[in-house]
């Protein structure tokens, strides 16, 4: 049978996407999940996998060209001769093939982790005009008795189906293995444990129904973005589980400032520019090692605190499609100049939407610069499983009393929220100070303690 | 917006869905020939024919109550009276069943459908105005007719279907019927019981091919008594009308053969019925068995149609049938509902009835499965001692490792009653001690199903077997 593989539906307001890189040939035998092209679609690059074993048959796109979703891009032949053989090997156990087409269309996870980064899209089937239980076995001909299958009684049998659970992955705790719908249950739960680490410390606590708005006035809804959805549930699972203090501190960076500005004006043909948030993450290189329990995650299954040996920071950057944070890697081993070469890069292909998904995980430490903005103070929110987000505002020119008079010096807000669990109020303070100091007495970096 | 549907055919099965889909709230309009929902089993097929079967029963019961002390002499059978008795059965239940339409606010159409598409059907009504209706959905439950001989095809009031033998229109001297299987051994019962000499040919070696040997054992013994004659390996070869009958030729173990009959039954099966009314202009297919293509969901390859009952494959059976309805419309309500029953029960309402559900003793050897299988004689059995009929078995097959009852079969007067619990124990997959631990009435021939439970985990009390543990 000749199936049409098609770009499939990412997420909402994703309507088409370049094709970046064909991965395969006509006349290419490929694997369920193989990749067939790359696609880039607003947020990053994806593979678009095969749904099915077969040959390729027809490519029907060319590299450069712009696709939308729901486009055919390749015609594979399932029923090609030689993988025959295997499939029906494969078909001869309708438990299994409910369980593979069960898993076909699982939703992407979603990694509360990080914001939305379209990770793996996973194979759908171009949608028939009904709506239809994602690939049914055949039965037909003979009924199927579910001799030997699951043991369970009918109406746990459907509370299964209704759960999206293959009734014959359950264990039974029953007398002869019998499934009960507490198994059932249990089965769900270790499943959704499993699939993006969702902490048991989600809020159990009832959320009430929306009032309906359009009594007062007139309201218009729009659905969210899948940026804005990934972002509400990343910050609402952090703000759930994070027990938040917020330290604010101020920093005297005239000195720095000037530093700052001599380099850049020395340097312009370079192309680099030495930004505040740069000079931050080098002292947070040096600042993370001298407090490693900022550099950390607490595990409460466990009862324990995870010290992490590297210190990739993740730099959140403002684009119009929301908050994307991407990470830059192994800070402590980089100079300030390459530090500031690489967010300047990674912060220009966030917003070009040339950015990958791993760029978009594994931070350790997050800096939020609302600088270029303007405002004083903010009490950033952590992104889990981190433990510290440091947020910074836009420096102003303060009168300081300084040696009996006030002089005007340039100052920095810092405001530092912190996982309450894993470091104190005092701790907070002098991480904060010494974030300060170093910004104000950069010597002291070299200094040994 | 309502779902609109139609369901092409009112047998068990459509009728069924078309019900379940007015409860669910949709707008169903169900087309079949009658002038009531019934379909083939209702007018023509398992209603009529158990009536019929009934009074066989009280026939042959009453000739066994000499034995009792009772004699009952000849009986005077007015077959008018008899077949207006069996009409107004079906009337009473077609009419309650058209009934429960109007309640329903079904639309009834007594008429035809055929697919101009998809989504669009021809109507064409008992009055022959056509009409072009759409519709959101469709089920299609046109069911299944008799089969016919390849070769055998003659034309001739003398050569019956079981709808033509349902009719009664007399009890012929000699009945040949072509094909042991069960409408063949039920119609042949009741005629053979109103005065026919019957006799019956089947292709295979045994009576009821593919049902365990053991439960078909006990219904051979009396069918011999009753039939005249019973050829095995045997197949018609020719019928040829004649003056006063059917002239057959035949082939089997003895060579061939030649006999005449007054009437003759072919029952060799049912095929789907699938032609006809337009499924080439939709993207239906029919599978090399002639039964359409369905999913688990009943769903066709035209992701609009469903198909249910006879017309979507084997057992075809009116519970099969109606079960399918409760899926399809399930499915078409958007729910993940999928037709995986663990025991579809099968019934022979011949005297003594045979039934069974869920794994068979066959079917186990022919996997080289792990079971252990037990039996409980009727002979041990109070109940059935005092029905004067101890030619009865009950037997389960159970999975050696767990004692899970996978299946049970019965033979003897009231299987067919009997079976049910036996489709519960294996739906609900439990072992044998829950069969036995449960208390059963006495004295009933339920204990036959406890007892023979009490089997797997020793001995039962009223028999004692060889143990092999």
């Amino acid at each position: 049978m000749i199936r049409d593989v098609i770009i499939p539906d990412i997420g909402e307001n994703i309507e088409k996407g370049d094709v970046i890189e064909i991965r395969v040939s006509e006349g290419d035998i490929v694997e369920v999940d193989q990749p067939l092209i790359e696609f880039e679609t607003d947020k990053a690059v994806v593979d678009i996998p095969s749904p099915s074993k077969g040959r390729v048959v027809k490519i029907l796109v060319s590299k450069g060209e712009t696709i939308k979703v729901g486009q055919v891009i390749v015609q594979i032949d399932t029923d090609a001769a030689d993988i025959l053989q295997t499939k029906k090997k494969e078909e001869s156990k309708p438990s299994k093939r409910e369980s593979a087409s069960e898993a076909k269309t699982q939703p992407i996870p979603i990694r509360a982790e990080q914001p939305k980064k379209v990770e793996k899209i996973v194979a759908v089937e171009k949608p028939p005009v009904v709506k239809a239980e994602p690939a049914l076995p055949d039965i037909g001909i003979e009924p199927v008795l579910a001799i030997f299958a699951a043991a369970a009684s009918p109406t746990v049998r459907r509370l299964a189906r209704e759960l999206g659970v293959d009734i014959n992955q359950v264990s039974g705790s029953g007398p002869g293995g019998r499934i009960s719908e507490d198994d059932v249950k249990a089965h769900v739960k270790k499943l959704v444990l499993q699939k993006g680490g969702e902490p048991a410390a989600i809020t159990t606590t009832r959320v009430p129904a929306l009032p309906d708005l359009s009594k007062w006035g007139e309201i218009k809804r729009e659905k969210l973005s899948r940026v804005r959805q990934l972002i509400s549930e990343s910050v609402s699972n952090s703000w759930s589980i994070v027990p938040h203090v917020t330290q604010f501190d101020k920093a005297d960076i005239t000195e720095l400032e000037d530093f700052r500005n001599n380099f850049n004006r020395k340097n312009q043909k370079s192309g680099i520019k030495l930004t505040v948030t740069a000079v931050l993450m080098k002292v947070l290189a040096q600042g993370l090692k001298e407090f490693p329990r900022f550099n950390a995650s607490i595990d409460p299954a466990s009862e324990s605190i995870i010290y992490r040996n590297y210190i990739h920071i993740g730099i959140a950057v403002d684009t119009e499609r929301g908050l994307l944070v991407p990470v830059v890697r192994d800070i402590d081993k980089k100079s300030i100049v390459d530090l500031a070469r690489d967010l300047n890069d990674v912060a220009q292909r966030t917003r070009d939407k040339s950015v990958r998904p791993d760029e978009l995980e594994g931070g350790t430490f997050t800096i939020s610069n609302q600088g270029g903005i303007g405002g004083v103070d903010f009490t950033p929110i952590v992104l889990w499983p981190q433990v510290a987000i440091l947020g910074v505002s836009r420096s102003s020119m303060q009168p300081v009393f300084i040696n009996g008079q006030f002089e005007p010096r340039l100052i920095l807000p810092l405001s530092l929220s912190y996982d309450h669990r894993a470091n104190d109020g005092a701790d907070a303070a002098r991480f904060l100070r010494w974030i300060v100091e170093a910004l104000e007495q950069p010597l002291m970096l070299y200094v040994d303690k | 917006m309502t779902t609109q549907l139609a369901v092409i055919g009112a047998g068990p099965g459509g009728y069924t869905a078309a019900f379940y889909a007015a409860d669910q709230g949709m707008e169903v309009t169900l087309i079949d020939p009658a002038k009531n929902p019934g379909g083939v089993c209702l007018y023509r097929g398992c209603i009529p024919s158990k009536a019929l079967l009934h009074v066989a029963e009280v026939i042959s019961e009453a000739n066994h109550a000499k034995d009792w002390g009772i004699s009952f002499s000849k009986p005077i059978i007015d077959l008018d009276k008899l077949r207006s008795w069996k009409n107004e059965v079906v009337e009473k239940l077609t009419g309650g069943v058209g009934q429960l339409s109007k309640q329903r606010k079904i639309n009834y159409i007594q008429g035809s459908a055929r697919f101009i598409d998809a989504n669009t059907l021809e109507v064409e009504d008992v009055s022959k105005k056509k009409s072009r209706q759409s519709f959101g959905q469709v089920i299609i439950a046109t069911g299944s007719s008799p089969a016919k001989v390849p070769g055998l095809s003659i034309d001739s009031p003398l050569v019956m279907d079981s709808t033509s033998a349902l009719e009664l229109n007399d009890i012929p001297e000699s009945l040949l019927v072509i094909g042991g299987g069960y409408i063949g051994l039920e119609m042949g019962t009741v005629y053979a019981t109103l005065g026919s000499k019957v006799t019956v040919i089947e292709m295979t070696d045994g009576l009821l091919p593919g049902v365990d040997r053991d439960l078909v054992n006990e219904l051979a013994r009396r069918l011999g008594n009753m039939f005249h004659e019973i050829l095995l390996n045997t197949t018609v070869v020719e019928l040829k009308e004649e003056k006063k009958g059917i002239k057959v030729a035949f082939k089997g173990e003895a060579g061939k053969k030649e006999q005449a009959f007054d009437k003759v039954l072919i029952s060799v099966g049912r095929k789907p019925n699938t032609k006809n009314f337009g499924l080439e202009n939709t993207k239906v297919l029919i599978n090399e068995k002639g039964f359409i293509q369905v999913d688990g969901q009943r769903r066709t390859k035209e992701p609009a149609i469903f198909a249910i009952g006879d017309v979507v494959g084997e057992p075809m059976l009116a519970h099969k049938a109606s079960h399918e309805a409760f899926v399809a419309v399930d499915a078409i309500a958007g729910k993940k509902t999928v037709f995986e029953p663990a025991a579809i029960p099968a019934v022979v309402f011949t005297d003594p009835e045979i039934a069974w559900c869920g794994l068979t003793e066959t079917e186990a050897k022919r996997k080289n499965l792990d079971v252990e299988i037990t039996k409980f004689p009727w002979r041990a059995s109070g109940r059935a001692i005092t029905l004067g009929r101890t030619d009865g078995l009950t037997k389960q097959i159970i999975e050696r490792q767990t004692g899970r009852i996978l299946g049970v079969g019965i033979a003897g007067p009231r299987a067919g009653e009997l079976i049910a619990e036996g489709v519960l124990a294996v739906e609900m997959a439990a072992l044998a001690s829950d069969v036995h631990l449960s208390i059963h009435p006495h004295p009933t021939l339920s204990e036959t199903i406890m007892e023979a439970a009490e089997l797997f985990d020793g001995q039962s009390t009223h028999f004692m077997r060889a143990r092999r543990k």
